[in-house]
């Protein structure tokens, strides 16, 4: 599917300055060497297994399908992975990577703080010097995630310019970069950018689908009959859909941030609002004006409050074989209420999206058909924010 | 040949970069003159973009307070075709990739060539991916300028080999910005470049002093002057083409 220059499609590519151009050259041989190197392999799925907690359980959501009366319901469970979240799937893997390729210090851009903290999680087991940028209004929505970050020795940079939120953390990461290249590795926390992020980050967030695939095949003896994820950059989503994208009988389902509703401004829903772009190293979908700026996104999920979409989500969304849905701030709350309710998860407000989704396909699936959902992250780092959303304050 | 190497031949090149729409398209006309007129070679004029990931914050700046005006890619093709009845030394655009992108290659280089825009330069536009645009560039007789970085080793010959226009060398790593000091060996990569073309090459990034101009010049063919600029926009708003005039007067007798 990937071409030399890192194709989806029309997707892909490499649009960055010339000053980084031989680090992502550098990269990008340094991975195609690794990531056939069995020694590579071995440690990296002992940090996977042992460090993370891998494998993460698919587990069976009886209460949740017995209430909705529809299709039978599994989750898999990201959040139970060490630091809450997909995200060190990628992490362990690049940070591994870089060290490998002589690198002494990870940046990294974050949004809702689990990119940046899962980064400051494999820096400081692997004794690297970590920066992560992060938007200051961010700082504020996520402020615990920052007093990690902290603690786990990196240096956090709020990023002021712009809306100060993901993509602007994204931005400055890379004005960092061309800064300081020799000993710098960009640590970039989801399918997105040059190439070859979007292949380096699917491939290690493909052990998402692979387990899911081992998992369901020995619980059900067939494969499900869709699996979702939520989607932002997409990372956890390609991770849940890349092992299934050639049973086309598998209907993979991402669940885009509508914020307020596709129709309002106030909105993250890139596949479904936004047109073909060139930003942030990669041609795909973007929300934008006539003139090609890059609109300020909304969502109540600062995880998802990205004005792109990673290349291959926008090459799956052009042949059809992906459906990407927009999903409300409403309808995520409620799904983050009821699946603590129901079934005693506190999903991450990222991974409600895809709960959501979930909630309405499987009333409208017979009882013989199967879903996978994946919970990217758990919920503690959004309950302060609900609350305050259903209107009561609390501390943190 | 290009209208762009009539830039060169009035001994070493000052390029002057503007942010359109800065603080409005008005002061943008006078500044561009007052550059001109006081011997700017070639004007960079910068459409603005909402997220400039090459663009240090002086110029970061300048672009939201331009796009915060309300100024567009349509409204600036038409200050260029105002600024043309005046102004006749080479212009280029720098711009990324997206607003050319999105306005169309094909209506946006037809617009180029009837405002006589002579070059682009796309710094998220690396040799790898210039077929997005450089066929439609051929088509309409606008340069699209390539940059070379002190981190291009192994690509020099490469790039310099295609080149249109002029060559934009870039002195640092990092964004553009002043700095106090540039260290990077640019004699070397200037020697491979003039080993592999005749089109002339100018350095920016970083140069805000007489001195440094005169240094980087002496090198090259030319220096490229922008967040130097863009301060004096930023201090004297609607007031500031005046002084403009005097900077670059300042730094070009310095060449």
């Amino acid at each position: 599917m990937t071409n030399t220059k890192g194709r989806f499609g029309v997707h892909g590519g490499q649009y960055i300055p010339e000053t980084l151009m031989n680090a992502v050259i550098e990269l990008e041989k340094a991975y195609d060497h690794y990531k056939n190197d069995p020694e590579f392999n071995m440690e990296l799925a002992d940090l996977l297994n042992e460090y993370a907690g891998r494998p993460s359980r698919l587990y069976y959501a009886e209460k949740m399908t017995k209430d909705l009366g529809g299709a039978k319901i599994y989750l898999k469970r990201e959040d139970l992975n060490h630091t809450g979240a997909h995200k060190i799937n990628n992490v362990l893997g690049q940070a591994l990577l870089a060290k490998k390729m002589g690198k002494t210090r990870l940046i990294a851009e974050t949004g809702a703080g689990q990119h940046g903290v899962a980064t400051a999680t494999a820096a400081a087991l692997m004794g690297m010097e970590c920066v992560v940028f992060m938007g200051e209004e961010d700082t504020k929505r996520q402020a615990l995630n920052v007093y990690k970050m902290r603690l786990l020795g990196a240096e956090v940079v709020p990023v002021t310019s712009g809306t100060a939120t993901l993509k602007d953390a994204v931005s400055e990461a890379m004005r960092e970069w061309t800064s300081r290249i020799d000993d710098t590795h960009y640590c970039l926390g989801s399918v997105m950018g040059p190439h070859p992020f979007p292949t380096i980050v699917r491939d290690f967030q493909a052990v998402i689908s692979k387990e899911i695939k081992e998992q369901i095949l020995e619980k059900e003896g067939r494969l499900p009959d869709a699996v979702l994820a939520c989607v932002g950059g997409g990372s956890n989503a390609i991770g849940t859909f890349y092992h299934f994208i050639d049973d086309k009988d598998v209907k993979l389902i991402g669940c885009e941030a509508a914020g307020r509703g596709i129709d309002t401004f106030e909105t993250a829903a890139t596949v479904n609002t936004g047109k073909i772009g060139i930003f942030h190293g990669m041609k795909s979908y973007f929300c934008q004006d006539e003139y090609g700026q890059i609109a300020p996104v909304y969502s109540i999920s600062a995880g998802l409050d990205y004005p792109g979409v990673g290349p291959e989500h926008a090459y799956l969304h052009d042949i059809g074989r992906a459906e990407y849905v927009p999903v409300t701030d409403d309808e995520a709350v409620d799904a983050f209420e009821y699946l603590s309710r129901t079934e005693g998860i506190i999903p991450a407000i990222e991974s409600s999206h895809a709960i959501a989704y979930a909630m309405k396909l499987a009333k409208t699936m017979d009882k013989d058909k199967i879903i996978v959902v994946t919970v990217s992250g758990r919920g503690d780092k959004d309950c302060a924010a609900i609350a305050r959303y259903r209107g009561e304050d609390i501390n943190e | 040949m290009s209208n762009i190497s009539k830039a060169f031949e009035n001994g070493k090149a000052f390029v002057a970069f503007i942010t359109c729409g800065d603080p409005d398209l008005e002061t943008t006309v006078k500044a561009v003159k007052a550059a001109a007129d006081n011997g700017a070679d070639l004007v960079e004029l910068g459409i603005p973009f909402s997220d400039p990931t090459a663009e240090g914050p002086v110029i970061q700046g300048a672009n939201l307070r331009a796009l915060k005006g309300g100024v567009t890619t349509d409204k600036i093709f038409d200050m260029v075709k105002e600024l043309r009845k005046e102004v006749t030394i080479p212009l280029v655009f720098m711009t990324y990739a997206n607003v050319v992108f999105s306005y169309g290659a094909e209506r946006f280089m037809t617009n180029c060539k009837e405002a006589q825009i002579d070059g682009i330069i796309l710094p998220d536009l690396p040799f790898e991916e210039k077929e997005e645009f450089d066929g439609i560039c051929d088509k309409y007789g606008v340069d699209l300028i390539s940059l070379i970085a002190p981190t291009s080793a192994g690509r020099i010959a490469m790039i310099a080999k295609e080149a249109k226009g002029f060559i934009y060398l870039v002195s640092s790593l990092g964004v553009t910005g002043t700095r106090s000091e540039i260290t990077t060996d640019l004699s070397s990569i200037v020697k491979v470049i003039r080993e592999n073309t005749d089109v002339p090459c100018a350095i920016g990034f970083g140069i805000s002093t007489p001195e440094q101009a005169a240094k980087m010049s002496s090198i090259s063919d030319g220096a490229i002057v922008g967040s130097a600029i863009i301060k004096i926009l930023e201090k004297h708003g609607k007031d500031a083409p005046k002084y403009i005039g005097e900077y670059v007067n300042s730094m070009k007798k310095a060449m």
